[in-house]
């Protein structure tokens, strides 16, 4: 089937970064078209969990982008449509995460972080070591201290796509491989090609996450967008034991430490369904998809640390995805220079699923010829060119 | 533990496998979840239950005497029985080499076990066969989630078992050759068998018949007994909906036209008390995905001395395709005397096992056939409605999967998951999985599942794994 369509902006990728910027776009007043080889949330969006966190980031660009993100995802969250409330239907959660350290030290760094992330807007609340038990019950004893953290949420990041992109009336085509970009020739951009015909719009939006690089190279340009492998476990459904997102702290020490034997600090949590969901590992190793039994026995370990009664608990399934990160840790986000009419809004590594509505509504703003909210310079597509050449 | 061959399975292909390969001097430990051997053909009837004339039900009883005896007398074959392998993990360390330390075996098979499966236990081995049989597949229709409703499998278990309450009504249906064993056995029982509801086309049947009952002279012994027992044989055939308050009561069965669509207006309800349903079997292959083997399909692939891809792990019976049990005896046979050879630094001859791999071939080709002519009906799904549950744990309906795939996007079976949660639960969509992708019309493809059982976080936190110590990994929540 060859199909000729033509649309103010095509989105490249149906996870939840395309989705988002499908949804903001489409409330500018554009017509859009998310164009995925695969299904929705076929990709790293599918394969992650939803943390919608601040309380990990540093202050600095990522920080106010989450702070951005986090205020909007709220604010969906309250919007009832006609056919049902977007909250429940995203498993929107403003639980509050839990940060806790289990030494003086650690205790001392975390302290140092919530200070400066107070000042960048966040909320932040010292917890003694007698109050923790208040917060999380089931919390090991003999922890030093913690910080709480309101502002941190969660979704159902599949849910959260495929929701997104269906509110957002978009036009979504599923199952086509974009092998083109097309353009004119004076170089802009003039649409895709697929293999099930051509695609026709003056803007593309590059949202193919760990992908991304290579659908910049299809516009002629470089992208270093690379993947970092993460397991996430998923425990048997329980009833509500634990209340917030806990992680520990001591990952915060460790580096201000320069520790050689960097620990896994996995993020433990429970879900509205009722499995804990226990994440995630960190490791450099290219698309390898084979399973590590030491990688997740480290997160089994960091978690029952945290939560001794998890001891008892089956682990029912475990699976892996693929980070899209950046030379610096930070996403491409705005337009590319080298290439007039083409967006890159990819590379949010661990954080792509908080930081997508943010991504969204900035690249719609930028797409309408709008001043973005927040300075997208720490973002520029092109930053990694200068440093190359 | 340590062993130089560790066998997950102990039905007629792992039996096979460790009888050939501790003939040649292999030490092998026969793993197992099941309190004893035998697998799915050779479950016997519990000790106590006196159930009667076992011999009549298991027509291979001698090849099992054989098989049985051989395993007592064994003093090369340690059987480990209620171990519930988890994951079998390959040493990064090592390459299938004949090491004799524990640091330097190239396997790790990782067990539960114990009443509650929270013990671990690894058995350190320098090569693995995958002998762990298939399981059943059954497809959802208006009102299979009945008590009464059972698999062909359980019925066959019941039987065995000596639990069958003569007396009673049963209807078997689906399609695949396990059905025929499944309503003689019941109709010996003293079961009132209503009906064998075949959806196989009975013109292919006709035509295929003969030849598959030449290949297999067990084919005719059912048909006869069918006969002596007057149970119905509807073929083409299918079961549209079960009905009933509590249990079951009744089902309606209805025509199939050649295209495998229900011919509206040929409904029959036909009362019963049970209804033995089973749509053929699937192989187990998550220990095997998990090692990286090669899946073909739905099947491990094996070269002809049924070694997988992945050096040191071999795969025999169901778990490379489904066959039956003198196939898998077959394939465990040869695979023993494969890995006696390998362990040992020699090429295995071949001629060796001239006769099991002769019957292998036959068999494969029987079975083969026996797949071209059996299968669901075509438009199954077309009976579904949107109110059958699918996804027994999650309780997710036909109609969420249709809304998830048509209104939302989802293309496979993981998207299909993640949007309804349709094969997240405890059997981690093992039985929802062919449903849910003929309601999506995508591929059966093998889930992965690391874990083939549920395994205790504090089982995978224990820290006493010296092969890992070297392990570092980064930092970070998220
Ligand atoms: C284990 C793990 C845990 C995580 N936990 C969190 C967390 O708690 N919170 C958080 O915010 N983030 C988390 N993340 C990160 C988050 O999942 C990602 O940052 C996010 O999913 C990226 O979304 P995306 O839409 O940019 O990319 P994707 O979801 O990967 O979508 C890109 C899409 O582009 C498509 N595509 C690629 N190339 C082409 C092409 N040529 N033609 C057509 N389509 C194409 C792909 O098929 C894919 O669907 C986690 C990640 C992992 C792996
Ligand atoms: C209802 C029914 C009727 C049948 N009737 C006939 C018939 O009449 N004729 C015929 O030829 N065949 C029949 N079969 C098929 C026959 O049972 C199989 O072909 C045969 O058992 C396959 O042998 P196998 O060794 O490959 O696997 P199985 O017999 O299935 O043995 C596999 C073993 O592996 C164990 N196992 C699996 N996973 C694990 C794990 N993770 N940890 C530990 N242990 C594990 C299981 O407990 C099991 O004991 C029937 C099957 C069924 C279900």
């Amino acid at each position: 089937m060859n199909t000729r369509l033509t649309c103010d902006v095509v989105v490249i990728g149906a996870g939840m970064t395309g989705a988002a910027c499908a949804l903001y776009a489409a409330r500018a007043g554009l017509d859009v078209t998310v164009v995925d080889r695969g299904p929705v949330a076929g990709g790293t969006t599918g394969a992650g969990e939803g943390n919608l966190l601040v309380s990990d980031k540093e202050p600095g660009a990522e920080l106010e982008l989450a702070l951005l993100s986090n205020r909007l995802w709220a604010e969906l969250a309250e919007e009832t449509g006609e056919r049902a409330e977007t909250g429940r239907m995203i498993e929107y959660e403003a639980k509050g995460g839990l940060v806790v350290a289990s030494s003086e030290q650690g205790l001392a760094a975390l302290t140092d972080l919530a200070a400066g992330q107070r000042l960048a807007g966040v909320v932040a609340e010292q917890v003694p070591a007698d109050r923790l038990r208040d917060l999380e019950p089931h919390l090991a004893p003999g922890l030093a201290g913690g910080v709480y953290y309101p502002q941190d949420s969660q979704v159902m990041p599949a849910l959260a796509a495929a929701h997104l992109l269906r509110v957002s009336g978009a036009r979504l085509l599923t199952g086509r491989t974009v092998t083109e970009v097309l353009r004119t020739a004076d170089g802009s951009v003039r649409g895709i090609r697929t293999g099930h015909g051509d695609i026709h719009a003056p803007a593309v939006v590059n949202a193919a996450g760990t992908w991304g690089g290579e659908v910049a190279a299809l516009a002629g340009v470089s992208l270093p967008v690379l993947p970092r492998r993460g397991f996430v476990l998923v425990t048997e459904p329980l009833p509500r034991r634990v209340r917030h997102k806990v992680y520990s702290a001591d990952y915060v020490a460790d580096v201000a430490s320069d520790s050689a034997s960097l620990q896994t600090s996995p993020v433990v949590e429970g879900t509205a369904a009722g499995p804990i969901l226990i994440g995630a590992s960190r490791e450099r190793v290219g698309f390898d998809r084979s399973f590590s039994l030491p990688v997740v026995r480290a997160l089994a370990e960091g978690a029952v640390r945290l939560f001794p009664f998890l001891s008892e608990v089956r682990a029912l399934r475990t699976y892996a995805g693929f980070r899209p990160y950046m030379p610096d840790h930070l996403p491409a986000i705005g337009p590319d220079p080298r290439v007039p009419g083409l967006f890159h809004a990819c590379g949010h590594e661990g954080a792509g699923i908080g930081l997508a509505t943010g991504t969204g509504h900035l690249i719609a703003q930028a797409l309408g010829g709008k001043a973005p909210e927040t300075d997208l310079a720490p973002f520029r597509p092109d930053r990694f060119e200068e440093e190359a050449a | 533990m340590r062993t130089e061959l560790a066998v997950v399975g102990a039905g007629p292909a792992g039996l096979a496998a460790s009888l050939a390969a501790a003939a040649r001097g292999v030490h092998v430990t026969l793993i197992d979840a099941a309190e004893d051997a035998g697998g799915q053909f050779y479950r016997q009837p519990a000790a106590g239950l006196g159930a009667r004339r076992p011999r009549a039900l298991h027509h291979q009883w001698r090849t099992w005497e054989r098989l049985r005896d051989g395993l007592a007398a064994s003093s090369t074959v340690r059987h480990l029985t209620g171990h519930h392998v988890w994951c079998v993990e390959r040493n990064s360390a090592s390459s299938g080499a004949s090491g004799r330390s524990e640091r330097s075996a190239a396997f790790g098979v990782h067990a539960l076990l114990g009443r509650f499966q929270d013990e671990p236990v690894t058995v350190h081995a320098d090569a693995v066969l995958l002998a762990t049989g298939g399981y059943e597949k059954v497809l959802p229709f208006p009102g299979w989630t009945l008590p009464g409703v059972v698999t062909a499998g359980g019925a066959q278990a019941m039987l065995k078992g000596g639990l069958v309450v003569p007396g009673r009504t049963a209807v078997v249906a689906g399609t695949g050759p396990l059905l025929l064993p499944v309503a003689t056995g019941l109709a010996a029982a003293g079961v009132q068998v209503a009906a064998l509801v075949e959806s196989a086309d009975p013109k292919g049947l006709v035509r295929r018949l003969p030849a598959l009952a030449a290949k297999l002279p067990e084919a005719a012994g059912y048909a006869s007994r069918l006969l002596r027992h007057r149970v119905p044989f509807m073929a083409g055939h299918t079961v549209v909906e079960a009905h009933g308050e509590d249990r079951l009561e009744a089902v309606t069965v209805a025509a199939l036209d050649p295209a495998g669509r229900v011919r509206p207006g040929t409904g029959r309800r036909i009362p019963c008390d049970t209804l033995a349903v089973g749509h053929g079997m699937l192989p187990h292959t998550d220990l095997a995905e998990t090692l990286g083997c090669r899946v073909d399909g739905v099947n491990v692939q094996v070269d002809d001395e049924q070694r997988t891809d992945v050096p040191g792990v071999w795969a025999a019976g169901e778990t490379t395709g489904i066959g039956g049990a003198a196939l898998a005896l077959a394939e465990g046979h040869i695979a023993g005397r494969s890995i006696a050879a390998r362990l040992q630094g020699t090429a295995p001859d071949p001629r060796e096992w001239a006769a099991a791999a002769s019957s292998r071939t036959r068999l494969r080709q029987f079975f083969a056939a026996v797949d071209s002519v059996c299968a669901p009906p075509a438009h199954w799904t077309e009976q579904v409605t949107d109110d059958t549950v699918v996804c027994r744990c999650e309780e997710v309906r036909a109609g969420t999967v249709r809304e998830a795939v048509h209104g939302l996007g989802a293309g496979d079976l993981r998207t299909v998951k993640l949007l309804t949660r349709a094969g997240m639960g405890w059997c981690q969509g093992r039985v929802c999985g062919p449903a849910v992708a003929g309601l999506a019309g995508c591929d059966l493809t093998p889930t992965r599942r690391p874990f083939a059982r549920p395994v205790p976080l504090g089982v995978l936190a224990r820290t006493d794994h010296p092969a890992e110590a070297d392990h570092t990994t980064e930092e970070g929540p998220s």
